[in-house]
């Protein structure tokens, strides 16, 4: 049940990452603005804080008499903090990092020019983006999607403060272990441990493998 | 040269500390060089056009405004065709689906008015690259696959960014005739930036020579050539480029008869050309000798009258002289280099009756 519910969690993450993320990578590759670093500089703050120091401010955000509470009591809920929607909005903020900067510099290794020539052959900006500039970037969305993937089925500190330990709503793998250890089930941790580690050595590996191909086919 | 609405370009401002002052007009068919030393601006001023980069001032194309005092189109919205000095190819597409990228991967037969596909892979010699990647082609093929591209977005005006200086000696040479077919085929107006003079006389009918960020003479090609006012016609290797028929081919000699207005002169040619066909001739100043009267016996064959219209000492040893073909000067326009030594000893003054001597084997036929 816990491999589900990670699987899901880190499933749906991605997915919203992906959606949320490649907009704000766009704009941090093209800007000029002269706050633009103030923004990377946010958006990259989950790197160097202490888990739980952002599952605290998600706590009190998600909480009864944060946005979270207010957002929740839309469908009657009195909070989000210790519920899977919850962890799907702190996953998202702990791992947005690992999402964009890949796909920012994907944007900013393809440099001005395809997008000048997709525009001198009459293609919008919009249609310069999709046809043009993501298909360029792929190896960045491919590299940001694993990352964040990975990351989100690594989190614990952040789950633990927002979504304690409720089996089936989000109890996570990470969190499994922890319990396990606490109770002395030693097999059982060393089973998700171990699985773990393969899975995180699968992930690395696979992202090696598939960045050298797409390099091949590249240029 | 048609009458209607060509090209009109008034910019000017300051891109990056450099000063950009850059106004002039050109036809509405034919190619127009932008021309100029490394730096001046020429770049820029074609960029501008294009809409990739922006200046205030105006920008005029076959009667549609591009750019005014409140309008400003973004480049995808402009009828331009622009040819980057690297290829600058989508890697991730085919050849074919480069070509097609403008017409969103539809192909369109000709049609009045409009380049169809057939028609340029066939101007551009592209049919056996078609499905082939981007990334094994060679320089000169990917630069033509881009020229084809750039025609298939069915452009009102053709830009190219020095297209040739990215290649060797040798590429370039094998891409310059499909330039010069594109030439002679082309109904829209094009602006060529280059700073090789070779390429301005075998491709330009228009001139804009530029100059550290400003025009410094506009007009048709021969007569920026043969202005002894401007550096051009000074320089060492300044030559002219003459329209010329062919008129007859001697098989025994490999020789071309071309007819130019005022006079002929023989050419040597390896291959012959159908009689009627237009040419491109070019005459360097430094291959046009004078005498007084015609020498009974030279190994020079083209011995054609003209009349000195205007001389200029270019230093203290040489002087340029602009000749009119013809005993009256009224035909074609040469250039002559000639030192004041033979100035002086030949008694030579303006508006004179010579004879032009230039040598055969000096002179080409592409």
């Amino acid at each position: 049940m816990a491999v589900r519910l990670t699987v899901q969690l880190a499933a749906m993450t991605t997915a919203i990452l992906l959606v949320v993320g490649t907009p704000v990578a766009w704009w941090l590759a093209r800007s000029k603005a002269w706050y633009k670093e103030a923004v990377a500089a946010v958006v990259a703050l989950p790197l160097v804080l202490p888990p739980t120091v952002l599952g605290f401010y998600l706590l009190i955000a998600l909480g009864p008499s944060g946005p979270g509470g207010a957002l929740a009591s839309l469908w009657g809920a009195r909070t989000l903090a210790f519920t899977f929607e919850g962890l799907v909005i702190g996953s998202v903020v702990y791992s947005l990092p690992f999402v964009v900067q890949p796909i920012r510099n994907a944007f900013e290794a393809m440099g001005e020019r395809p997008l000048e020539v997709a525009s001198t052959l009459r293609a919008s900006p919009w249609r310069a983006f999709w046809t043009v500039a993501v298909p360029l970037a792929r190896p960045g969305f491919l590299t940001g999607a694993v990352l964040g993937f990975a990351h989100t089925v690594g989190e614990f500190g952040v789950v633990l403060m927002i979504g304690g330990n409720i089996p089936g709503e989000t109890k996570v793998l990470s969190v499994a272990i922890y319990d396990f250890v606490e109770t002395l089930r030693w097999r059982e941790a060393n089973i998700v441990a171990a699985g773990m580690v393969v899975f995180a050595f699968a992930v690395i590996l696979a992202m090696a493998l598939i960045e050298k191909r797409m390099r091949r086919v590249g240029k | 040269m048609s009458g209607g609405p060509g090209i009109e370009v008034a910019l000017a401002g300051s891109l990056g500390g450099f000063r950009l002052d850059a106004r002039f007009v050109a036809p509405a068919k034919g190619i127009t060089a932008l021309f100029g030393p490394s730096g001046c601006g020429k770049t820029s001023v074609l960029r501008c056009i294009a809409g990739l980069q922006r200046l205030d001032g105006t920008c005029r194309v076959a009667g549609e405004t591009w750019q005014d005092g409140r309008v400003f189109l973004p480049p995808h919205r402009r009828a331009v065709g622009y040819v980057f000095q690297e290829a600058s190819l989508f890697p991730h597409m085919s050849v074919r689906g480069n070509l097609l990228y403008s017409s969103r991967g539809r192909v369109l037969p000709a049609a009045p008015g409009r380049i169809g596909f057939d028609e340029a892979v066939d101007l551009l010699g592209l049919g056996r690259l078609m499905e082939r990647a981007t990334h094994n082609l060679s320089g000169g093929e990917r630069q033509r696959v881009a020229v084809g591209r750039a025609l298939l977005s069915q452009p009102r005006l053709l830009l190219m960014d020095e297209p040739l200086s990215a290649l060797d000696r040798q590429t370039r040479d094998e891409i310059l005739p499909f330039l010069e077919r594109l030439h002679d085929t082309l109904e829209i107006p094009a602006v060529y930036v280059t700073h090789d003079i070779s390429e301005v006389e075998r491709l330009a009918d228009h001139l804009v020579l530029m100059r550290s960020g400003r025009v410094e003479a506009a007009g048709p090609l021969g007569d920026i050539q043969a202005d002894t006012a401007l550096p051009l016609a000074r320089q060492r290797d300044a030559a002219v480029s003459l329209e010329a028929v062919v008129a007859g081919y001697d098989g025994r000699y490999g020789l071309v008869r071309l007819e130019v207005e005022g006079g002929s002169f023989l050419v040597p040619s390896p291959t012959g050309h159908p009689e009627g066909t237009r040419a491109r001739l070019r005459i360097g100043a430094g291959e046009v000798s004078l005498a007084r009267e015609a020498p009974r016996s030279t190994s020079i064959l083209n011995l054609v009258p003209a009349r000195i219209r205007s001389a200029r000492p270019i230093d203290d040893r040489e002087m340029i002289l602009v000749l009119g073909l013809g005993a009256e000067g009224g035909g074609a326009t040469l250039l002559a280099r000639v030192t004041r030594m033979s100035w002086d000893h030949l008694g030579l003054e303006p508006g004179m009756a010579v004879v032009a001597q230039v040598k055969s084997a000096a002179l080409s036929l592409r």
